[in-house]
């Protein structure tokens, strides 16, 4: 192993080299270009043996992508915010077609207004599509995220595509030390691609044509139990993965200062490196705070989230996005798993890359603490944590 | 050495009972593909009448592997199951079999970018003049003048001139064909599979259905549409523009069949032919794909700039 300086794109880049993908597909798109440009120039240095399709936009880059999975080959996609919403359509195609494949999303706001910031309103707005969806929180956590996507998606009893999720410039164009692997340790541990079936003239497969409705149904209960089978390989690789490279994340969520804690933080991202700082801040306040990342948003790890997080005094949900007139899509699936339960409170924050500090969340726990003494049970699914401007402002309003 | 009929593979490649309608064009050009083509190939087919001639899973009425695709990024889907090709050293040609909308209208980007790119893909645009499987909807590519549930007086605008755009992207091999001769198809398919690169076949595909016309009489009409000259047949090699045998003897306007023959037969034109007006106008339409045509034959387009 070598410990390289690495922006968490060009660590994903070294991921999808060390995982001899064969065909690589993408269009560039602020903050995802520089891993396509580092596959680029890998490529054409010939340091990877494999062809880039040089596509005109992402709808294409997702389709080239699921047309080479589909052939055959091991193949790779990333993209960013209105680069994964113009895809959208092929994510459903890709997952409905049981292709294995492995797409970077570098979590980026949605316009209008233009906005290049961190914001997971791009990646929440895939949960429904059948892909596999883990979250980064670190570089070095995105490079290993990248190569075990590989082989969570290319496992028999997954056979669907996982996106591997990382948060615009604070891991993206940031620089970290980077611990990667060899070949030689990629290869022995990285099996050599599985998949379903492959269309070409040998199989005479067709992918795609109509369906009865009930068979068309049962193809999506399909897609649902191979879902809930990743969760076991999800953890299953954790596992294998720690005892290949000595690093294991804890599988479908990580848990931080968790084991005696009175209230439990949940979000996911890099941010999550904030809230674990809080979390120390605030049990020297004397607060038995924990932090429970999510590394998978899907499968939905339904059973550890009520298991770490049930008769707990309270549940506060940092979403970085928006269900416009619902509530934080975390917090939403939080709430469903711990159906009262618990106290719980959704906090919607950093939309747009608004910065959130470590005193901002001992700020919001401190303040969700005070309200769970004072009134017992709470369920708040949406308390805005606003930008500061904003948030004097909206003080001044509403005490006059 | 010419084409004879006798030489060409007998299977079936279309089974009974597959979901084409009656006197469906693209039941005979499948055909056409597979005999020129044979067993060495995989097609990729856009949302349309296609993904619906296949039938009900997990049978195909029609004998190809395929990979069903999205509507608007059929092109880019070859390229990408091309590209796996190439990567795992199989030799197989991908073949994009897809509609006017496919190819002229929702799938044009994709279609522009592989051509582009130069992806070693034979892309066939077979046209059938309107969104057919949604109920013959106008197209990009519906004529001047028809009838379509969208254009219930007739089309406004002229036919978008496909062919010639995807020419000017300076592929090196772009033909039109019809299934009305099928050896023509044949023999350009054929020579689309010795280049390597992007090949583009502009497939005239008359449909029963959407134009109004007795199914029985499909390849009439195509053959109607190259003798009238409402579809001209040509080759585009290597930066070289050559009319089709069946094509170059209409050169001459007054050698072609009068296009009310072509027009007649076909329910959707019935306000064309009442309309003087209207006739001149889809006739000057015709008149400008031959000038474009015969302004390329006299060696408009640079060899030089061939790929």
């Amino acid at each position: 192993m070598v410990l390289k300086a690495l922006t968490a794109n060009h660590a994903v880049a070294e991921a999808a080299k060390l995982a001899r993908v064969k065909v690589v597909s993408a269009y560039p798109i602020t903050p995802q270009t520089t891993i396509v440009e580092k596959l680029a120039e890998m490529i054409e240095k010939g340091e990877m043996e494999a062809k880039m399709v040089r596509v005109e936009s992402e709808h294409s880059a997702l389709a080239a992508t699921l047309g080479a999975a589909a052939a055959g080959a091991r193949a790779f996609t990333a993209t960013s915010s209105h680069g994964l919403l113009y895809m959208h359509e092929v994510l459903w195609w890709t997952s409905g077609a049981r292709v294995p494949v492995v797409m970077a999303v570098v979590t980026r706001a949605i316009g209008p207004p233009w906005n290049i910031h961190v914001e997971h309103s791009d990646v929440m707005d895939q949960r429904d599509t059948g892909w596999i969806i883990g979250v980064a929180q670190e570089n070095q956590e995105a490079f290993d995220l990248t190569l075990q996507a590989f082989r969570i998606s290319e496992d028999p009893r997954v056979y669907l595509p996982m996106i591997v999720s990382l948060d615009a410039f604070i891991l993206s164009h940031t620089v970290a030390p980077v611990d990667v692997p060899s070949q030689q340790e990629v290869d022995a541990w990285l099996p050599s691609r599985r998949q379903p079936y492959v269309i070409s003239p040998e199989t005479n497969v067709v992918m795609g044509n109509i369906a009865d409705d009930a068979d068309y149904y049962m193809m999506r209960y399909s897609i649902n139990a191979a879902m809930e089978a990743a969760k076991k390989v999800v953890e299953e690789v954790d596992e294998e993965y720690g005892k290949a490279f000595g690093r294991r994340y804890g599988g479908l969520v990580e848990c931080y200062n968790c084991d005696d804690a009175d209230y439990i933080m949940v979000l996911m991202g890099s941010w999550a490196g904030d809230a674990k700082k809080a979390s120390d801040l605030l049990r020297e306040k004397g607060y038995r705070v924990g932090v429970m990342r999510v590394r998978f948003v899907r499968p939905w790890p339904r059973e550890v989230v009520q298991e770490k997080l049930s008769n707990r005094k309270g549940v506060i949900v940092f979403d970085r996005s928006i269900s416009f007139g619902s509530a934080g899509q975390l917090f939403t699936d939080v709430a469903a798993s711990l159906y009262g339960s618990t106290s719980i409170r959704g906090v919607v924050a950093g939309l747009g890359g608004v910065d959130v500090r470590p005193e901002d969340f001992m700020n919001e726990v401190t303040d969700f603490v005070s309200h769970v003494e004072e009134f017992g049970r709470v369920y708040e699914p949406l308390r805005w944590h606003l930008p500061p401007k904003y948030a004097k402002s909206l003080a001044e309003e509403v005490s006059a | 050495m010419p084409l004879r009929l006798a030489d060409l593979p007998r299977r079936r490649y279309g089974s009974p009972g597959n979901a084409a309608c009656p006197g469906c064009p693209e039941t005979m050009g499948l055909r056409y593909v597979k005999m020129a083509l044979g067993d060495n190939v995989v097609l990729v087919i856009p949302a349309g009448c296609s993904s619906v001639i296949q039938g009900i899973r997990p049978k195909s009425g029609i004998n190809f592997p395929i990979l069903n695709i999205v509507f608007a990024s059929a092109a880019s889907a070859a390229s990408g199951m091309s590209s796996a090709f190439e990567m795992l050293g199989q030799d197989v040609k991908v073949v994009v079999w897809a509609g006017d909308g496919g190819t002229a209208d929702i799938g044009f980007q994709a279609l522009s970018g592989a051509a582009e790119r130069n992806d070693d893909i034979i892309y066939i645009c077979v046209d059938n003049e309107a969104y057919m499987n949604t109920g013959i909807q106008r197209s990009g590519l519906t004529p001047y003048g028809a009838w379509t549930t969208t254009t219930w007086t007739g089309k406004t605008e002229p036919k978008k001139p496909l062919p010639f755009i995807v020419l000017a992207h300076n592929v090196p091999y772009v033909a039109t064909a019809t299934v009305g001769y099928p050896q023509d198809f044949i023999e350009k398919l054929r020579k689309a599979a010795t280049i390597r690169g992007f090949k583009y076949i502009h497939l005239h595909a008359p449909c029963p259905v959407g134009w109004r016309f007795d199914p029985s009489l499909t390849a009439k009409i195509a053959q109607l549409a190259v003798q009238t000259g409402a579809f001209i047949l040509f080759e585009y090699e290597n930066g070289r523009f050559r009319l089709s045998p069946y094509s170059g003897m209409y050169r001459d306007p007054k050698r072609r069949v009068p296009l009310e023959e072509y027009l007649k037969l076909q329910g959707r034109f019935q306000t064309v032919l009442k309309d003087p007006q209207k006739l001149e106008m889809l006739r000057a339409e015709i008149d400008e794909m031959w000038r474009w045509a015969l302004l390329l034959e006299k060696g408009m387009a640079s060899p030089e700039l061939k790929k």
